[in-house]
């Protein structure tokens, strides 16, 4: 188990002052003038030694990621973005950092901004979270006042860090519709190529990263890159916050080392399952988007939690959200209001997402009932891999996996409930078309 | 997607415009962007613009904020209506933002729901009184205080039935119940005490 002197958010939970004498105690702004002088490639290389990879779903290698900006800057400027749009069902993460550890978030865009040559930041915060938006703007105040940032600030890097908010779009959290939304259109993905390394913000070199892995930058440089490579297992090294919501005794968040076994993190953090651990039905190991995981030796019992060992059950961390679903739930009712969340925030823009989202939950719905025939499940599968990677953006992919992940797992079930249907109405049901 | 259109004519106002203190405070905010790039502005101006016009955006508000950063009113207009936080017809004084997304449901939050329709009756409804109104809105991101609200910019969490009755019944009366957990609990921390960082919790 990690130890409380490996955490790197030792005010989760709010105990603590939020603000810069709180944050000062607990370590952040130390030595930040010395970093920052050693330059650029130092701090890109020091990230990529840790083995960080993005704390927002994808897992992309951090220092790689900053390592794509152009190396000398040109006429347009090199901008960060911060993604704080956290809407991913189930994650609850970067809502802690920012209204409770503000400046580890600031002190790590400050360096991440050094490390890409940017001289401007921003940071896009979900519409929802007014409060901590408040917060997290007293901090970034706090420490201009300070000349923490800002021009002619006592680190010797001019940097300016901006709050922009959004107004209830999970799509917004995807990168290049988060750079729409932060252009004052609306959130609709863009076509990669160009990537935001070369063509982002206002058409100039751009890195958007997630607020956790901006938020864990100070601690790797002041413990150092091998400390973090330390924890947890190759190449899913460090720590990460994970959101244990649904059928558990006591829902958490908490920071735990990467690789740590799913019943181990449930048991010792949340209080178990409700009814134990055999009461278990199956976890969504990371937000939503991800194919959940049923109960059993081979799948939950033997659980990794990092991306290596999610993948493995063939799902994925994603943003380390566990929903715990016990034996008690609904699973195709669970599902299907899934479904209805992506169709509900589908931007609209590509014809297989805009359309299958809905076409999905209506016929999930209707098999939640019984209402349906056997050979639309083999249809429903069809129609997800016509969805996955025929999109513009991975909206339509991460829609897609967790029906996937029912129909691989709960094949079943939705089949005793078509029967069960059956013999209680006299008539088959006439397949019905979507509409 | 969802279909979002603007309220019936009669219920739109017949002109809008910021107050001197919210156009200082456009200023400011567009100033955060680069010159030329005042288009950025234009969610937290129509968020300010909708708290000005009391919860909602009427036409005149969206072709004002369209006028403040010379965009077509158009743009500003699919902007309106594409984010789902701008309210495009009246809400009440408190309007209930009630999650409906999985891990909300898991922990109970139909009954929220039903206590809505009992209480506010459907969604985007305004009570006659004009106190209350509701809506259900996809993962507002806090599923560890499961189920939530958001009611206007506050969130309730680890809500009950009778906590949540509670609240409603404290808001008609004119008082402001605390927001966050409604259940003994350290924001995000485990019920009964965090299991780490301990010599600081």
């Amino acid at each position: 188990m990690l130890q409380d002197k490996d955490r790197i958010f030792r005010n989760l939970y709010g105990q603590g002052d939020w603000g810069l004498d709180g944050a000062r105690k607990r370590g952040a702004w130390d030595g930040t003038k010395g970093f920052i002088e050693k330059g650029r490639d130092w701090l890109v290389n020091e990230v990529k030694e840790s083995g960080q990879r993005g704390r927002g779903g994808a897992g992309f290698a951090t220092g790689l990621k900053w390592s794509f900006m152009p190396k000398q800057v040109g006429e347009r400027p090199h901008y960060l973005v911060v993604n704080a749009d956290e809407s991913e069902p189930g994650t609850c993460k970067d809502r802690e950092i920012m209204r409770h550890d503000p400046h580890l978030l600031i002190e790590g865009c400050l360096y991440a901004g050094a490390a890409m040559a940017a001289h401007a930041g921003y940071i896009y915060i979900r519409g929802e979270f007014v409060r901590e938006r408040e917060r997290l703007q007293a901090a970034i105040d706090q420490a201009y006042e300070a000349r923490l940032i800002g021009k002619n600030n006592v680190h010797g890097w001019d940097f300016d860090l901006y709050l922009h908010h959004g107004a209830g779009a999970y799509i917004c959290g995807e990168e290049t519709a988060l750079l729409e939304s932060l252009e004052g259109k609306k959130g609709q993905p863009r076509l990669k190529p160009p990537f935001p390394a070369n063509m982002g913000l206002y058409g100039c070199p751009t890195t958007v990263n997630n607020v956790e892995t901006i938020a864990q930058v100070p601690d790797i440089l002041r413990r150092g890159a091998a400390w973090f490579a330390g924890i947890g297992r190759a190449n899913n090294t460090g720590t990460k916050l994970f959101c244990i919501s649904g059928h558990v005794e006591r829902p958490c968040n908490v920071e735990e080392e990467m690789g740590i076994p799913l019943r181990e993190l449930i048991e010792r953090h949340a209080g178990g399952v409700r009814g134990g651990w055999g009461n278990l039905l199956a976890v969504i190991p990371g937000g939503s988007s991800m194919p959940l995981i049923p109960a059993g030796p081979d799948q939950c019992d033997s659980l990794l939690m990092d991306f290596d060992g999610c993948r493995d059950k063939k799902s994925a961390l994603g943003t380390a959200a566990v929903i715990v679903m016990d034996k008690s739930t609904d699973i195709v009712k669970a599902m299907a209001r899934i479904s209805y969340f992506y169709k509900h925030e589908s931007c609209g823009q590509c014809t297989p997402c805009r359309e299958g989202m809905g076409w999905m939950w209506r016929v999930l719905n209707r098999m939640a009932d019984g209402r349906a025939h056997k050979s639309e499940i083999d249809g429903l599968m069809q129609v997800t891999q016509q969805i996955e990677g025929h999109t513009i953006c991975a909206f339509g992919d991460g829609a897609a996996w967790p029906v996937q992940g029912l129909l691989r797992h709960f094949r079943p079930e939705i089949e005793r409930r078509i029967d069960e249907y059956t013999r209680h109405t006299q008539a088959v049901p006439a397949a019905q078309a979507a509409e | 997607m969802a279909v979002r259109r603007l309220a019936e004519p009669h219920l739109q106002p017949e002109s809008f415009a910021f107050t001197d203190a919210n156009l200082a405070w456009a200023k400011q905010q567009i100033a955060k962007y680069p010159q030329g790039r005042q288009q950025s502005a234009v969610i937290p101006l129509l968020w300010r613009a909708q708290e000005q016009a009391g919860g909602w955006l009427p036409q005149k508000a969206i072709e004002h904020v369209a006028g403040v950063l010379g965009m077509a009113n158009i743009r500003v207009l699919e902007v309106a209506t594409f984010y789902t936080m701008f309210n495009l017809a009246p809400v009440g004084k408190f309007h209930v933002q009630m999650c409906g997304t999985t891990p909300c449901r898991l922990r109970g939050a139909d009954a929220l729901i039903d206590i809505c329709s009992r209480r506010i009756g459907h969604q985007h409804e305004v009570t006659a009184d004009g106190k209350f109104s509701w809506v259900e809105v996809e993962c507002l991101g806090a599923c560890v205080n499961a189920p939530m609200a958001q009611i206007n910019v506050d969130y309730y969490e680890d809500l009950t039935p009778e906590s949540f009755e509670k609240i409603l019944d404290e808001m008609a009366a004119g008082r402001t119940p605390k927001p966050g957990p409604q259940v003994d609990r350290q924001m995000s921390a485990p019920i009964g005490g965090a299991t780490t960082l301990k010599e600081t919790t």
